[in-house]
């Protein structure tokens, strides 16, 4: 086993050095091309058992993590929340060890809670691999961000990276700064000033709430869903007004350079943050980052997988 | 008759301005004047206080016993062990327990579970508002009646400034404090940890300093509306001092309090989701722990407590969202201060962290404790002040371990306790 991966979790970008972050982009080069061939299987994690632990639902995330276990020839169970005994009270972690009893040798966690992820890597033998924690991190969604610049722009050092919509409550947002930076890109956040507070300035990106000063010098625009639930009517007043100030619409699209990437972690809300046309426009690499993202989690329970039996 | 000389102690009496080395004598469980030894046959019991402190025995007056209802976590007579063990011969228990302590049936069950349980004295508060709901006072006539000695909604805070107006008003009829969580529910949200960098970075609700600031602030408008005693628990933030100093040196009769955790650490401390650091109000910045210690060393924070909240194991070893928010603190609130207040930042000296042990929260709450002078209970704290431990958790008297402080070198501890002229523990 190399010695540039030693961690059993992937629990987030933040305590991840550019190295690490490095090296997890070249071993998805390799798992990439798995999904070009014919018969779609690599033995990699034969006999090994992993378990979706989904306590927040999800459908893509969850498939490209299960799709990603299967091509790794891995046994796949899925688990959510409505359907474990976490409805007849049982604690997180009394049923994570009750899954580690059966064996389990990596845990897929989604959860609504920042720092679950942590709470199990820290009490089990399996690997943790995290899904996305609360407005925490989502590690593998910033990877396959990553590597999607990478692969269609070359680097990532010295780029300036866009990151527009609800940052306060958004984990994807604070995987890919985390990332970003470490990795030498130059990234603005663009939203209205109640999801993008200043304080996120301290950690090393700049804050703006004007979009169109901010487009003509992306090299990548990074779209997140805009939600509009009870708890962020007092943070915006409605999906329209966010729409005027803040969407892609296709008027805004003309204010990029030719060569600027289109980003989306889906779902996309077509009409609200993104025009339709521009979504499936040439700039548009949404369904690369679906494709990519198979393979980044392919490197990733890899790598984590191999350490938790050593 | 019993007696009991307490020999060669630095003995720090701050309600009668004494700060001397003499002995100390008890008899019969109150504080006697050296004279009547003369009056003695036998040897009293001796007990050698070469080198330490000879204090009135300490007041915490924020303290969770968790009974009835809640006995899993701590009991009466457990929590006064821990205590005891802190070196506090009274502690104040708050309200919030299963039923709510808000009907005199209930303070009465409390009452004679301490007497026939707790080591130390036991001093219940009452709720404000029927079940704590912040909806109904409840009867705080009756409840001074049956002998509490404040009342707070603790844990909660009445958010209908008009509620609270009425029940200031109606304390000063029977003459208790009014003691007050500050939280702005609205502002606060489901904020879990401080607003600031560390929220921001860690994707965590934050629980932003103006919603204690807001609610410090209503509670000062209401001591000066309505002329009578509130009392600020556990102030954590920069604003809040900002406000109490202003507040009282208008002569408002307002007060505040500081809990030893808003000054050990800041909220730094929560990046790898150990709930141990989970409490409310929060772990603050480290401008606000300064501001905390300008206000203890100006006297604008007069009062020091624990706000000792104990939860089980499993309770507490959950998701950080899903934990329950507190800390135990009676064991070490003493040692995190001495070390913390008097030796390492030398904010205030040891007489005046006595002091506000004893006179400030005694005259608080009108209470006939933390002092010797002749005639009164011998509650008697004795201190090391230069005693170098470690803290271990494992030992500790209290039924439950959450805390953070495990495994911290301290310097200063408590040795002996004596309730009545009874020693309750001793190290």
């Amino acid at each position: 086993m190399s010695t540039r991966w030693n961690r059993k979790d992937l629990l987030g970008l933040r305590e991840l050095s550019a190295e690490e972050i490095n090296f997890i982009l070249e071993t998805t080069d390799a798992f990439k091309q798995v999904g070009a061939r014919e018969i779609k299987k690599v033995p990699a994690l034969r006999g090994k058992t992993l378990v979706n632990f989904f306590v927040e639902p999800s459908t893509r995330t969850r498939t490209s993590f299960e799709l990603a276990a299967f091509r790794l020839s891995a046994d796949v169970i899925n688990i959510s929340a409505t359907t474990s005994s976490l409805t007849k009270g049982e604690t997180l972690k009394d049923t994570a060890r009750n899954l580690e009893a059966l064996h389990a040798d990596i845990l897929v966690l989604r959860h609504s809670s920042a720092g679950a992820p942590q709470f199990l890597g820290n009490r089990l033998k399996a690997s943790v691999i995290n899904a996305g924690d609360g407005a925490h991190e989502h590690p593998t969604q910033a990877l396959l961000d990553l590597y999607t610049i990478r692969e269609k722009r070359g680097k990532i050092a010295g780029l300036h990276v866009v990151i527009i919509g609800d940052i306060l409550f958004s984990r994807v947002a604070r995987s890919n700064i985390f990332g970003l930076v470490k990795l030498g890109a130059r990234v603005t956040l663009v939203g209205p000033s109640t999801l993008v507070p200043r304080e996120f300035e301290k950690l090393g990106v700049e804050v703006s709430h004007k979009i169109d000063n901010v487009l003509p010098n992306a090299d990548v625009v990074n779209l997140l869903r805009i939600q509009h639930e009870r708890q962020r009517k007092e943070y915006f007043p409605g999906l329209g007004e966010y729409t005027r100030l803040f969407g892609l619409t296709k008027e805004r699209a003309k204010l990029l350079k030719p060569d600027c990437l289109i980003m989306h972690p889906g779902p996309i809300n077509r009409g609200v943050e993104i025009d339709s046309e521009v979504a499936d426009g040439l700039q548009s690499v949404i369904l690369d980052q679906v494709t990519n993202g198979l393979a980044v989690r392919m490197a990733v329970l890899y790598l984590c997988g191999g350490i938790a039996t050593t | 008759m019993s007696a009991i000389i307490i020999r060669n102690g630095r003995v720090i009496d701050p309600a009668n301005k004494r700060d001397e080395i003499v002995d100390l004598l008890i008899i019969d469980g109150k504080i006697a004047s050296l004279s009547q030894l003369s009056e003695f046959n036998s040897q009293p019991e001796e007990i050698d206080a070469n080198n330490l402190i000879v204090a009135p025995g300490l007041i915490d007056m924020h303290v969770h016993l968790r009974e009835p209802g809640f006995g899993h976590k701590e009991t009466i007579e457990s929590g006064a062990r821990a205590a005891a063990a802190g070196g506090f011969t009274t502690i104040v228990c708050m309200p919030n327990t299963s039923p709510v302590a808000d009907t005199p049936s209930t303070i009465a069950w409390i009452k004679e579970r301490a007497a026939a349980a707790a080591c130390v004295n036991v001093l219940p508060a009452s709720a404000i508002s029927k079940n704590i709901s912040g909806e109904e006072l409840g009867p705080i006539g009756s409840l001074a009646q049956a002998g509490v000695v404040a009342i707070t909604d603790d844990g909660h805070c009445i958010q209908n400034n008009e509620l609270m107006r009425r029940a200031v008003e109606y304390a000063r009829m029977v003459g208790v404090p009014v003691l007050d969580h500050c939280q702005d529910y609205n502002l606060v949200g489901n904020g879990v940890v401080h607003e600031g960098y560390w929220s921001t970075l860690l994707g965590l609700p934050g629980w932003p300093a103006a919603g204690e600031e807001a609610i410090v602030m209503r509670n000062i408008l209401l001591a000066e509306l309505c002329d009578h005693q509130i009392h600020c628990q556990h102030v954590s933030t920069a604003g809040s001092v900002r406000l109490l100093r202003e507040a009282r040196a208008r002569g408002v009769k307002i007060t505040g309090e500081v809990c030893p955790h808003h000054i050990a650490l800041t909220d730094e401390a929560i990046q790898n989701f150990n709930t141990n650091y989970k409490m409310n109000p929060p772990l603050r910045a480290q401008a606000d722990v300064d501001a905390l210690l300008e206000g203890i060393a100006d006297g604008t924070l007069s009062i020091l407590a624990s706000d000792h909240a104990p939860h089980a194991d499993f309770e507490k070893e959950v998701e950080f969202d899903a934990a329950p928010f507190g800390i135990i603190g009676l064991e070490t609130e003493l040692g995190l201060f001495l070390d913390l207040l008097v030796h390492k930042q030398r904010k205030i000296d040891i007489a005046r962290l006595i002091e506000m042990y004893t006179v400030e929260p005694a005259r608080l709450l009108k209470i006939n404790a933390g002092t010797l002078s002749i005639g009164a209970p011998a509650d008697v704290t004795l201190i090391d002040p230069d005693l170098e431990w470690t803290v271990k958790i494992d030992e500790f008297e209290s039924a439950s371990r959450n805390s953070p402080f495990d495994g911290w070198k301290l310097r200063g501890r408590a040795v002996r306790t004596i309730v009545g002229g009874k020693t309750v523990w001793k190290l």
